[in-house]
């Protein structure tokens, strides 16, 4: 029976595992769990499962083929019916539009409580669960590199407009150009040109020749090269001009995108002088990779380390933990690593949280789609020119409106040596988004690698809900 | 020409309208706020702080709070994750979406 998140049992119950995000990894992890014997609550802030690569429109949308928008539905299929079964059985007690904000150590010994916000505003409601072992599953959102007219309205994110696309049916413009860096670019391009939308150019500022020193990495996944081919079809198919080592260095228009301009580079992501060209869009479609969302698991103080990307990743065991004990990890929270990565790594953190030996074939598959992604993560990792885009008036934090020349001016006279000091000075990065969307180009003007998310909450929380918060922990209820 | 509907087939269980700035626009159930205005080929609802600039969605999943708008009297909401459901009222919202509080 699912439990309503209102319902005093679901809370003074100890659960066996809590799952934090319901995307590949997590739904996978949980129903793999639940199959091992294990009693598991699933909590993910969407309305519906499958997270970011297998968003798909509410059923009151009424499409017929929502497999049209997706690679290999049926991986998703099979595991959505797994979960409607256990949550029939009792094994699972699926909790959507529930943001968990903080997990904290509880007073029994070896267990966790977490803190959730329940619903929309003006009618969210507090929860808490407790439980003894936690899987963080909690995805990635999308690297932003600025660039002189990127607030405009129309520039979107290209994982923002595939959202949008595949949860709405919406698209942002008619003429679509999809730009920045990574694979998902292909995807993005492939999907917008196949729900009308025309895509005059893929502009990637990565050279594809990257990927040759990664050739054994490649051969060992052909599944990943019949998915690229798969892409690079689309675009034959929809007539998508694919212009690799190209960045688009500026955004046109007043009130709405109207344009782009768009450079070729160097190796280091340099705009070349004399190679720039204006493309007419009514909309631009651009992310540069994603970036894990770590902020749980830095809060509980998980070990991190720096992925090929550039990003901060968690640290993990073969097993899926982290430095902290009870506390697991699956999925792009241990570096960005696509949809069948995340599979894999949530059937093995559920094997070993449930005490099963790790069935090798998925040991193996994982080590061969990490190298795969770790390939793939070199060759699109932002080059140190792409800093050349900014003008000094360019926005950095969209939030707090903080233009690049302020930063800069923190970095290089007011003596600030790392992001931290640089947001202190001009607030960049402590608008409403905490520095999601500028902290990795407020780090590399600070000179410095990006440093581990921390933020006290992984949501706004309303205030009444923090001063309904007992002074301690709750005592564990009697059995 | 090709639209997303025509991509995955089918048809909403219900259409209504909203209200957007005193025009009616077309909701399928379902959808959420972002989703209708993007529909209307609407893609800015909001004025920032500072500069008074416009902006709408952009990251899509509820990270970047750039798509904050007013829903039925309510400030900040994110328009990428509120459903839009039946007689809502939405209005632009201008700096923090609190001018008529002022002090
Ligand atoms: C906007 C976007 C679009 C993407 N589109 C594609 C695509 O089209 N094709 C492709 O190959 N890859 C895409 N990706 C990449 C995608 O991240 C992975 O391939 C895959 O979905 C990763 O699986 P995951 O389970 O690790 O994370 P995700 O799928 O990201 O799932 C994480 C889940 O955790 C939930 N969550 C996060 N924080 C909390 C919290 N605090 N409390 C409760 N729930 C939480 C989220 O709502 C989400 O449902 C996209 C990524 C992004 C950011
Ligand atoms: S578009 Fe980013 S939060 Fe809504």
């Amino acid at each position: 029976m699912p439990t309503s998140p209102s319902d005093p049992a679901a809370l003074t119950a100890t659960t066996d595992l809590a799952v934090i995000g319901a995307g590949p990894a997590g739904l996978a992890a949980a129903v793999t769990a639940a199959r091992l014997g294990l009693r598991v609550t699933l909590l993910d802030t969407a309305e519906r499962p499958g997270g970011q690569y297998y968003r798909h429109p509410a059923a009151s949308l009424g499409a017929t083929r929502p497999e049209a928008l997706h690679h290999d539905w049926r991986a998703f299929t099979t595991r959505e019916a797994a979960l409607r079964a256990h949550e029939a059985a009792g094994r699972i007690t699926y909790l959507p539009r529930h943001h968990v904000w903080t997990v904290v150590p509880a007073d029994e010994p070896g267990t966790w409580t977490l803190h959730a916000v329940a619903g929309h505003a003006p009618d969210e409601t507090p929860t808490t669960l407790r439980t003894r072992r936690v899987l963080l599953a909690t995805g990635a959102y999308e690297r932003q590199l600025p660039f002189p007219g990127w607030t405009l309205p129309g520039v979107v994110g290209a994982g923002g407009a595939q959202a949008m696309l595949k949860n709405n049916l919406v698209l942002p413009g008619r003429r679509v150009v999809v730009a920045g860096s990574g694979p998902l670019l292909l995807a993005v391009a492939g999907s917008l040109a196949a729900a009308g939308a025309t895509v005059p150019a893929v502009v990637e500022a990565a050279s594809y020749t990257a990927y040759a020193p990664q050739t054994p990495a490649l051969l060992r996944n052909p599944a990943k090269l019949a998915e690229g081919a798969t892409y690079g079809g689309a675009l034959l198919r929809h007539g998508i001009r694919l212009l690799t080592r190209h960045a688009v260095t500026e955004a046109h228009g007043t009130t709405r995108v109207e344009a782009v301009t768009i450079a070729r580079l160097d190796k280091d992501w340099r705009p070349l002088p004399g190679t720039a060209r204006r493309i007419p869009c009514d909309a631009l479609a651009v992310g540069h990779g994603l970036v894990p969302q770590l902020e749980l698991a830095t809060g509980l103080g998980c070990a991190t380390l720096q992925a090929p990307d550039g990003t901060v990743a968690l640290e993990l065991d073969a097993a899926q933990r982290t430095s902290v004990p009870g506390i697991s990890s699956a999925g792009e929270t241990g570096g960005i690593g696509g949809a069948q990565l995340a599979l894999t790594e949530g059937e093995i953190a559920a094997h070993a949280i449930a005490g099963r030996p790790v069935p090798a074939a998925l040991t193996r598959r994982r080590a061969r789609l990490r190298a795969f992604a770790a390939a793939m993560a070199a060759a699109h990792r932002p080059g140190s020119g792409w800093t050349d885009w900014l003008r000094e008036e360019t926005d950095v934090c969209r939030c707090e409106e903080v233009p690049a020349g302020r930063i800069r001016e923190a970095a290089e006279e007011l003596g600030a040596r790392d992001a931290r000091t640089v947001k202190l000075l001009t607030r960049a990065g402590m608008g409403w988004c905490q520095g999601r969307m500028c902290g990795p180009a407020v780090a590399a003007l600070a000179g410095e690698a990006p440093a581990p998310d921390r933020r006290p909450f992984s949501c706004p929380v309303p205030l009444r809900h923090l001063a309904a918060l007992p002074p301690t922990e709750p005592a564990p209820p009697g059995p | 020409m090709r639209s997303p509907r025509e991509l995955v087939g089918g048809s909403p269980a219900a259409t209504y309208p909203i209200a957007f700035d005193g025009r009616e626009l077309p909701a399928q159930e379902g959808q959420t706020v972002a989703a209708v205005l993007w529909a209307a080929g609407i893609l800015a609802w909001r004025s920032t702080r500072q500069g008074g600039t416009p902006r709408g969605a952009f990251c899509g999943i509820g990270s970047c709070y750039d798509c904050l708008v007013t829903v039925n009297g309510r400030p900040n909401q994110r328009a990428c994750l509120v459903p839009a459901r039946p007689g809502d009222t939405v209005t632009t919202q201008e700096g923090t979406g609190h001018a008529d509080l002022a002090v």
